[in-house]
């Protein structure tokens, strides 16, 4: 071993944050020390985009639906409760008006009767909106999917931006899902657009075919209508 | 097990024979009652002669079915007074005109019962006051249980009565009431439940309850399983309120009544166990909502409720592997084994019973001695025993009417008639009282849990088997009809099984205790506020799941 003293050992390298400490002031816990902290440093101003600093809000601060289907909302209404809470990502505020709610979660299996429904739901809801799609059923009908009346899957009515499989999913699923959406929001991406099959459409407009001219006397023209076509859903 | 009533006297089969006469056209008994086979016109007479002569004044439930040569109308008939009496009229129609009498008249139930049966197969009653789709929307084509169903044709659903109840047009000028819809998209219905109301000032004329928006084809998806394992997962998505394991009951008592499989009295054990824990869960999530809906609660109560809930399913979750969906019962006994090691599920357990006491009575604190609750709630939404029975009600809606009946009690099962337990009824016919019975049956099932516990505990240890032996492909013999029912957390749940002799069931048929209990809300509801409309919904405890199956 060589006695020479090492040539390398210097001042530490990191630079000075004495300015920043000084500010901050003594007795001020490190959990303060936000990554938003980090990015300021010692400079009390950022610059950013305003379309940028708009998602970033959003994500962090959505108005849930209050949207209860089927067993799934049993799950989600745990997942607002006690130990889940929700709510510490900034996302536990249940909207039961959809004119208040920036998101839906679609908690449960879509029958024929009901979709109609979740779509004017969703219409009513202001822009910019979106979907978490909770459960198999959500996905694809799930293990209702052969049902005669169920609708396969969410998508077939409303565009969905995070699907979360499970029958049904925990909380903590359901919680990683709303996180996905976030980080989806803050970097800007919107709802995919998707081919619809159903349509609400007035029922006047509809092609004159068979089932149409049986019920024409039972349908007002004004009316809207949503049409399952069976045959061609996945 | 309690004492509890003196049972009423039971009627012979050649007493019902002979009342029924020269209008038993056959026999046709089913593995759990004599079955009698009458003319489709002869339907009301033959009911009242029951109701009236022999006492049959529950009509537990109404099942339809097509053969390939004719329909038929089942009525699944008993006592309150004695659940294990029973007996089936069998009312067959041909394909041609497939058209009965109504039992409307003599039961109330039969009213609900009757539309899905015109609804899903396709049966037409006479004097049936409101004949209409009542599961699927109103322009459905065709009838999907019935044989020739094509299920690939196109349909189409409307949505006009769902127009903005507000508008002018909805307001009824002559009589100056007001329609509105409340529903399905709403927090106070529970789920997806419409209930079209007609208001006279603030005070309910009449109310519609429009149910369907959750049919998601139970009883289709069971027909199309095999008896062995596919059906099990279905019956914890019909009351998903975490009473899945009640509801598999219902399914496991059916099957291995009509297999004939005896179960391990240690499964046994286990099941009581089990079920016991879901129906507290359940009635934990009754009781927030409760409180949510009728003083907007969603602090201290609704939390607290959550909390315990948790806790159960913690430990159903030990036993089980899932927190909801359990499937965790097979026919003949259990999945597997209570988990090891034993001790710290068995401290587990015990640790959530010994703080229980201590919650019931923050419970206690909280709501039922609040004076803002009790104004809500007493002396609103009342049931009539005599009402109730007309209805079909059972379990605590039916408990909290003074009806004493509980299955656990009057018809055994599992493990129940050697436990210390209570039937616990209440006497104000009350929103009240049907709060104040979950309460106390919170506190029942705890003390069943206890002694199930106690139980396993002790239980030798080259002595736990759990399952009986059961053949790989079940195929009970041809043309076995059985119906079975099992107390779960909502009331009496059946189950009727046809067998044709394959592996799968030729016809499933899910009896809903809220199905039943929900068409008692007009009687509850009409002329009273329409604040005590939600508060009554509310105590009726339904879950849509299991309403629309």
């Amino acid at each position: 071993m060589s006695q020479d003293p090492k040539q390398s050992i210097q001042e530490s390298a990191t630079p000075s944050t004495d300015t920043r400490d000084a500010r901050m002031g003594a007795g001020v816990d490190d959990r303060f020390n936000s990554k938003l902290r980090e990015a300021f440093g010692a400079s009390p101003f950022i610059l950013t985009k305003f379309d940028e600093f708009m998602n970033w809000v959003r994500g962090n601060s959505m108005f849930m639906l209050q949207f209860g289907i089927a067993c799934c909302s049993i799950e989600m209404i745990h997942t607002y409760a006690i130990k889940h809470d929700l709510d510490r990502f900034g996302a536990g505020v249940p909207r039961a008006s959809p004119r208040q709610a920036d998101v839906m979660i679609v908690p449960g299996t879509i029958v024929s009767k009901f979709g109609p429904r979740m779509k004017r739901v969703y219409d009513q809801m202001p822009e910019p909106k979106f979907v978490v799609g909770m459960g198999s059923c959500t996905i694809s009908g799930g293990p209702f999917q052969e049902g005669y009346n169920v609708v396969k899957g969410a998508e077939e009515i409303i565009p969905v931006d995070i699907h979360v499989p499970g029958c049904p999913p925990r909380p903590e699923a359901l919680v990683y899902g709303v996180l996905k959406l976030q980080e989806r929001i803050r970097h800007g991406e919107s709802s995919p657009v998707v081919v619809k099959p159903y349509e609400l459409e007035r029922f006047g407009d509809l092609e004159k075919d068979e089932l149409v001219q049986k019920l024409a006397s039972e349908i007002d023209e004004d009316d809207l209508v949503m049409r399952y076509n069976w045959a061609d859903s996945p | 097990m309690s004492t509890g009533l003196e049972k009423e006297a039971e009627t012979s089969v050649d007493e019902i024979a002979e009342l029924i006469g020269e209008r038993a056209i056959a026999r046709d008994d089913h593995l759990n009652a004599p079955g009698f086979v009458i003319n489709p016109a002869d339907v009301q007479d033959v009911l009242f002669d029951l109701r009236d002569v022999a006492g049959y004044d529950h009509c537990s439930c109404v099942t339809a079915q097509q053969y390939a040569d004719r329909y038929e109308t089942i009525y699944h008939l008993t006592k309150y007074g004695n659940r294990t009496d029973e007996v089936s009229i069998v009312v067959p129609t041909t394909l041609e005109e497939p058209v009965s009498q109504s039992g409307e008249p003599v039961y109330r139930t039969a009213d609900w019962h009757e539309r899905e049966a015109y609804d899903l197969i396709g049966i037409e009653y006479e004097d049936h006051p409101d004949l209409r789709r009542i599961l699927l929307p109103e322009t459905w084509q065709g009838h999907p249980l019935a044989g020739d169903y094509d299920q690939t044709k196109p349909q189409l659903v409307t949505l006009a009565e769902h127009a903005n109840p507000l508008q002018a047009d909805h307001h009824d000028t002559e009589s100056e009431t007001m329609f509105l819809n409340i529903g399905p998209h709403h927090p106070a219905t529970h789920g997806v439940l419409h209930v079209k109301t007609v208001l006279d000032g603030e005070t309910v004329v009449d109310v519609d309850p429009d149910i369907g928006y959750l049919h998601r084809c139970e009883e289709q998806m069971c027909q199309q399983g095999t008896y062995r394992h596919q059906i099990m997962p279905y019956p914890d998505r019909w009351d998903y309120v975490s009473s899945g394991l009640l509801n598999e009951w219902a399914y496991a008592r059916a099957i291995e009544d009509m297999a004939d499989i005896e179960v391990p009295e240690y499964a046994q054990i286990i099941r009581t166990f089990s079920a016991e824990l879901c129906r507290i869960a359940s009635h934990m999530l009754a009781l927030g909502t409760f409180a949510l809906d009728v003083y907007g609660e969603f602090t201290a109560t609704f939390q607290y409720t959550f909390r315990d809930r948790e806790v159960v399913q913690d430990i159903l979750e030990d036993l089980t592997g899932q927190r909801m969906m359990f499937n965790y019962f097979r026919v003949g006994g259990v999945a597997w084994d209570l988990p090891e090691p034993r001790e710290e599920f068995f401290a587990k357990t015990r640790d959530f019973l010994d703080e229980l006491p201590a919650k019931v009575e923050e419970y206690n604190d909280l709501i039922t001695t609040n004076e803002i609750f009790q104004l809500r709630c007493v002396d609103t939404g009342i049931l009539e025993p005599d009402v109730a029975k007309q209805y079909g009600c059972t379990g605590p809606v039916a408990r909290g009417s003074g009806v004493d009946y509980d299955l656990r009690r009057d018809d055994p099962y599992g493990y129940y008639p050697n436990l210390e337990w209570d039937v616990v009824t209440e006497d104000g016919y009350d929103n009240y009282s049907r709060v104040l019975v979950r309460m106390q049956e919170v506190e029942e099932s705890a003390k069943i849990i206890q002694q199930c516990l106690e139980l396993l505990e002790e239980w030798p240890e080259d002595d736990r088997e759990i399952q009986a032996n059961v053949p790989r492909t079940l195929k009970p013999d041809t043309d076995a009809e059985i119906y079975r029912a099992v107390e779960a957390a909502k009331g009496e749940l059946g189950i009727y099984m046809r067998s044709d002799g394959t592996d799968k069931p030729a016809r499933f048929k899910i009896r809903s205790p809220c199905f039943s209990n929900l068409q008692a809300l007009g009687e509850m509801t009409e002329g009273e506020y329409i604040p005590d409309l939600v508060a009554s919904l509310g105590s009726l405890d339904i879950v849509l799941g299991e309403v629309d199956r």
